[in-house]
C-alpha cells in the first residue's frame, strides 16, 4: 500500500516531465533525430577502421557491429533513464537538492525522476537497429540459452551503466566540477564497451572489467553469443555473468551514493 | 516543545590555499553552542547578520545538515535520521531555493507535491482552494512558474509548504525582494494561518516590520552564538534602538537642538534638513512632529526605522 502510493508519486513526477518536454514538439523531434544521427556518425568510426583492416582485435566487422549494437542500446537505455545524474553539482548549487531533502521521498529517486530526456530515445532506437542488423550478419548457433542472453544482455548492460552513472554522480557531493569527472567514466566507459577488449592494454582492460565492469556490457556477452572463448583467457562462465555483475554493481554504487549523501549532510567527514 | 536545540554545534572545514601547492585546513564554527526551544503555536523570528549561523541552524532543524554535536529534536524526531517522516510534518520556504517546478504551470506543482506527500484529494484540495483564495493566486495558476513575478512565486512557495498542513513552518527570508503590498499580504496570511490552525512558525528575516507584525519572540544569533532571546520591545529597550525623524524646513532655520525627547543628530544645508533621533519607548513620532512644527514651518518629513542589522550590532557591542 505504502509502496503503491510511492509508485504513484514517481509516476506523477515522470508524467509531468514528459508533458513539460512534449510542449516543445518541434525542438523535441529535431533532438530525437539528431541523437539518432550522432550514433550513426560514431558508428562511421567502426566502418572506417574496417575499411582498412579485415579484423579488429581478432573480430570481424559483423562481430564488432554486434558489440557496438549491444553497447549503444544498453548505454542508450541507461542514459535515457539516469543520464542526467551527472547534473548533481548543478542541483546542489541551485539548492534544488535541498528541496529534495525536504520531501518524503528518496533523494536519489527524486533526482532520477527530476529530468527525463526523452530525446535520448533516438540513441536507443538506433542502437537496437544496429543490433538487429548485426544479429542477421553474424553467424550465431542459436540455443534457448543464447536466445535468452540476447534479450537480457542490453538490459543487464543498461543496469551496469546505470550503476556507473549513480556511483560517479555521487562525486558531485564532494567536487563542484564533478560533472566532467563523472562523464569520464560514463561516456568513456560507453566508448570502450563498444569495442573488443582485445584491442586495449592490460591496465585499461582490467580496470574496465573488474572495477568499472563495462566489459560485461557487450564484449563478454558477445563472446557467449558467438560461442568463442575469451582470447585473453577469462573463464567462459564470466561471459554469461552480466546479470549478477549488474546486481553487484548496483549494491556497490548504492553504497557510494549513500556515502556521498552522508558527506553532503555532513555526517561522514 | 516542537523544537528543541541543546548545545548545538556545527563546524565546517575550510581549505585555503597556502602557497603554491599546500592547502591548510581551518575549522570554522558556524553554530557554536546554541540552546533554545519553541513551544507549539509560537511565532519566532530568528535574526542575525549574514553568516551569523541562521541558515546552518535551519538546515540542522530540517534535516539537511547533521550537527557536529549537540541535541536537536523537531516534532519529537531526530531530523537527519528521520528526515522523511519529519518532511511530512514540517513545511519549509527557502526564499532562494524553489520547491516548485519551473517549467510547469503553477497548479501542476501543487498536484505533484500532493502526490509526493501522498495526500488524498479530499485532504489537500480544500487546503489548496483556501490558499488560492487567501493569497489571490487564481489569476496565475495556469502560468508556468518561470514566468511568475517574485511576489507571485513566493505565494506559490508558501502554499507549497503548507499543502500537507505541517505543524511547523520554517521560512528563510520569505519577504526578501517583495514589494510592500506583497509583503503585507504574506504577513496577513501567516498571521491567519497561525490563528486558525495553531501552526508554529520560525522565520529568518532582515525586515523589521516582519518581526513587528508576526513574532512575539526573537532569537538573535551572532557568530554562531545566541545573544538574545526575548521580545522585540525588550530588545529595542535593551540596546536603545532609536528612530530618526528627518525634517525638511521651508527655509533655513536654527539648529533644533532643544526639542523634548530628541537628540539632534545632524544638520544639513544650513539647517534646511535636520535629523532628530528619539527613543520609541519614550515618545512618539507624532509628538516629535508636533513639537517641531510648533517651532518652525515644515515642508517635508520622513521617519527612518532602526535597521535590524543595526539593532543586532548594538546588541553585540553592549
Amino acid at each position: 500500500m505504502a509502496d503503491a502510493s510511492v509508485a504513484t508519486a514517481y509516476r506523477s513526477i515522470v508524467l509531468s516531465r514528459v508533458a513539460a518536454q512534449a510542449s516543445y514538439r518541434t525542438s523535441f523531434a529535431i533532438e530525437v533525430v539528431s541523437q539518432a544521427f550522432i550514433v550513426l556518425v560514431e558508428f562511421a568510426e567502426v566502418y572506417v577502421v574496417f575499411h582498412q583492416v579485415d579484423k579488429l582485435g581478432g573480430f570481424s566487422y559483423a562481430e564488432v557491429t554486434l558489440m557496438y549494437g549491444i553497447a549503444v542500446s544498453a548505454f542508450g537505455i541507461a542514459d535515457l533513464v539516469v543520464g542526467h545524474l551527472d547534473q548533481l553539482p548543478f542541483y546542489v548549487r541551485r539548492g534544488t537538492f535541498d528541496a529534495f531533502l525536504l520531501r518524503p521521498l528518496s533523494p536519489l529517486g527524486q533526482l532520477v525522476t527530476s529530468d527525463f530526456s526523452l530525446r535520448r530515445v533516438g540513441r536507443v532506437v538506433t542502437g537496437f537497429t544496429v543490433l538487429a542488423v548485426a544479429l542477421v550478419a553474424v553467424d550465431i548457433d542459436w540455443t534457448p540459452g543464447r536466445l535468452l542472453l540476447v534479450v537480457v544482455t542490453p538490459l543487464a548492460g543498461a543496469a551496469i551503466f546505470s550503476a556507473v552513472f549513480v556511483a560517479t554522480s555521487a562525486i558531485g557531493f564532494w567536487v563542484i566540477e564533478g560533472t566532467e569527472f563523472a562523464n569520464a567514466f560514463t561516456y568513456g566507459g560507453n566508448y570502450l564497451s563498444a569495442f573488443p577488449f582485445t584491442v586495449f592494454g592490460t591496465v585499461v582492460r582490467r580496470f574496465f572489467t573488474f572495477l568499472v565492469p563495462v566489459a560485461f556490457v557487450a564484449y563478454l556477452p558477445s563472446l557467449a553469443l558467438l560461442g568463442r572463448p575469451d582470447p585473453l583467457g577469462l573463464p567462459g562462465w564470466l561471459s554469461w555473468s552480466a546479470v549478477p555483475v549488474a546486481v553487484v554493481a548496483w549494491i556497490a554504487s548504492a553504497a557510494v551514493w549513500r556515502t556521498g549523501l552522508r558527506h553532503y549532510v555532513g555526517a561522514g567527514s | 516543545m516542537i523544537v528543541e536545540a541543546r548545545d548545538l554545534h556545527r563546524e565546517f572545514v575550510v581549505r585555503r590555499a597556502a602557497g603554491r601547492l599546500r592547502r591548510t585546513k581551518h575549522t570554522v564554527a558556524a553554530v557554536d553552542g546554541v540552546t533554545f526551544s519553541i513551544a507549539p503555536g509560537e511565532c519566532v523570528g530568528y535574526i542575525g547578520a549574514n553568516g551569523a549561523g541562521k541558515s546552518t541552524t535551519i538546515k540542522m532543524l530540517t534535516g539537511i545538515l547533521v550537527p557536529t554535536s549537540g541535541h536537536v529534536r523537531v516534532c519529537g524526531l531526530e531530523p537527519t535520521r528521520e528526515r522523511a517522516t519529519l518532511a511530512r510534518r514540517i513545511g519549509a520556504v527557502f526564499g532562494q531555493r524553489s520547491q516548485l517546478w519551473w517549467d510547469l504551470p503553477l497548479r501542476e506543482s501543487f498536484r505533484l507535491l500532493a502526490a509526493i506527500h501522498r495526500l488524498p484529494a479530499s485532504v489537500w484540495q480544500p487546503r489548496f482552494d483556501e490558499c488560492v483564495a487567501l493569497l489571490d493566486m487564481a489569476p496565475f495558476l495556469e502560468t508556468p512558474v518561470r514566468q511568475l513575478s517574485l511576489g507571485q512565486r513566493m505565494r506559490g512557495e508558501v502554499t507549497a509548504a503548507l499543502l500537507h498542513s505541517p505543524e511547523l513552518l520554517v521560512l528563510d527570508e520569505p519577504t526578501i525582494g517583495l514589494d510592500l503590498l506583497s509583503k503585507e499580504a504574506l504577513r496577513a496570511f501567516l498571521i491567519r494561518e497561525r490563528r486558525e490552525r495553531g501552526t508554529t512558525i520560525l522565520l529568518t528575516t532582515h525586515d523589521l516590520p516582519d518581526i513587528e507584525r508576526l513574532c512575539e519572540r526573537l532569537l538573535v544569533v551572532d557568530h554562531g552564538h545566541l545573544v538574545f532571546d526575548g521580545s522585540l520591545p525588550a530588545l529595542v529597550s535593551r540596546v536603545g534602538a532609536e528612530r530618526v525623524l528627518v525634517v525638511d524646513l521651508v527655509e533655513p532655520g536654527p539648529a533644533l537642538d532643544d526639542v523634548p525627547g530628541t537628540v539632534l543628530r545632524s544638520v544639513e544645508a544650513d539647517g534646511l534638513r535636520q535629523h532628530l533621533a528619539f527613543q520609541p519607548d519614550r515618545t512618539t513620532a507624532a509628538e516629535v512632529v508636533a513639537a517641531v512644527s510648533a517651532l518652525v514651518p515644515l515642508r517635508d518629513l520622513t521617519v527612518t526605522e532602526p535597521d535590524i542589522e543595526d539593532v543586532v550590532r548594538r546588541l553585540y557591542q553592549s
